[in-house]
């Protein structure tokens, strides 16, 4: 019988990966509700939820995709994946005033640029603190700390070491994770409430996962312009990072 | 029908990603560009085009907010699904690394958004 259950289970991944965030949602909204009287956001409990729950999957499994490397729990990865993430997430446009998104266009340009480049330097700053001198390990771990994205094809195109990649892909997950928690703690510090200030916050700090989580985390309202800054961050940092920024960092640190 | 909603959002996310695609390989860049971005402004004017023809109801639309309303569920699924293991393996420098770019960005967020506020109230 329970194996019979358990193979259900399976089966009907996208099923089990619907019982198991809507449970974990309500709970989350629970303690909300019961233990902050509502001042943290119940989205933003069940994502440091969802969090733990990778933590556990990829403590079991050893695999990377945290609770969806379990099979019982593989529908999570399916309804988290990026096909699903991307439809929703464009789903969140519709009824966004295209006045605002037009309105803000130059600071978001310039959001980007800095946030990138902010980003990098604070990487390259840590690894030169760390006894790194070489531009190539110097510049793939600035690459990690922009998104984790950014590292590994940084990494890739300039011939960095395994050992580095790794480094600069764990500095990008470092950020993604630290953002998703701490936006709606730092929301208010920052006037993070208002469409205009959502783009600026999205260009600026950039990592998808990050953005789209904080903000749902604060305001679900201001998911789009958010995340609509941040979708052209990744690739500027594709860009800049093994590019100029790289040259920058050989000029600096000839090795 | 709730599927001409449907359908509507999963053409514009499609083609938004494929100009993304294209824009990265054009740029050189191994990765999409503002793909979801373009998502967004197709569907924002699409939807509106179609609902003033009356092509658009309030039932197909409800196939779009269905979505919209998944969304956060989504992102709890996607938060599930990070490799955290991962992060806390890169020991002390990716933790570094990783964190003091964020507490700059931060500090940068009001900064941009006062410059931009500025210029376009336009003077004191």
């Amino acid at each position: 019988m329970m194996d019979l259950i358990h193979q259900a289970i399976i089966r009907n991944g996208l099923l089990t990966g619907f019982i198991v965030v809507g449970a974990l949602i309500g709970i989350s909204y629970v303690l909300s509700a019961r233990l902050t009287r509502g001042r943290l956001h119940g989205s933003a409990i069940a994502i440091f939820g969802g969090l733990l729950l990778a933590y556990v999957g990829g403590r079991f499994s050893g695999g990377k995709n945290g609770i969806a490397d379990l099979p019982a729990f593989a529908g999570i990865g399916l309804l988290g994946g990026a096909m699903l993430r991307d439809f929703s997430i464009v789903a969140t446009a519709y009824g966004a005033s295209f006045d605002d998104l037009k309105k803000s266009g130059l600071p978001v340009v310039l959001s980007l640029f800095a946030g990138v480049t902010v980003s990098f330097i604070c990487g390259v700053g840590v690894a030169f603190a760390f006894g790194y001198r070489d531009p190539v390990s110097l510049t793939t771990i600035g690459a990690g700390a922009v998104t984790y994205i950014v590292g590994p094809v940084t990494g890739a195109a300039l011939g960095a070491s395994s050992e580095v990649m790794a480094l600069s892909i764990a500095a990008g997950l470092v950020k993604a994770i630290l953002v998703m928690i701490v936006t709606p703690f730092i929301a208010k510090a920052i006037g993070l409430d208002n469409p205009h200030t959502a783009m600026i916050y999205g260009g600026t700090l950039g990592t998808n996962s990050g953005v789209s989580a904080g903000l749902a985390a604060t305001d679900p309202k201001l998911v789009p312009y958010g995340v609509m800054a941040a979708t052209f961050y990744t690739g500027l940092g594709c860009f800049l990072a093994p590019s100029v920024l790289f040259l920058a960092t050989r000029w600096l640190f000839p090795g | 029908m709730i599927i001409y909603g449907v359908a509507l959002l999963a053409f514009c996310a499609l083609l938004g990603l494929v100009v993304g695609d294209t824009l990265g390989l054009l740029l050189g860049v191994k990765a999409n560009v503002g793909g979801v971005g373009f998502s967004m402004i197709l569907l924002l004017v699409l939807s509106d085009v179609l609902t003033k023809r009356g092509w658009f109801k309030p039932v197909s639309a409800s196939g779009v907010i269905f979505w919209s309303g998944m969304y956060i569920p989504i992102v709890v699924a996607m938060a599930a699904q990070q490799n955290v293991v991962g992060a806390l393996k890169g020991g002390p420098l990716a933790f570094l690394a990783g964190s003091i770019g964020v507490v700059f960005s931060f500090a940068l967020v009001p900064v941009i958004a006062r410059i931009g506020r500025g210029k376009r109230e336009g003077g004191p």
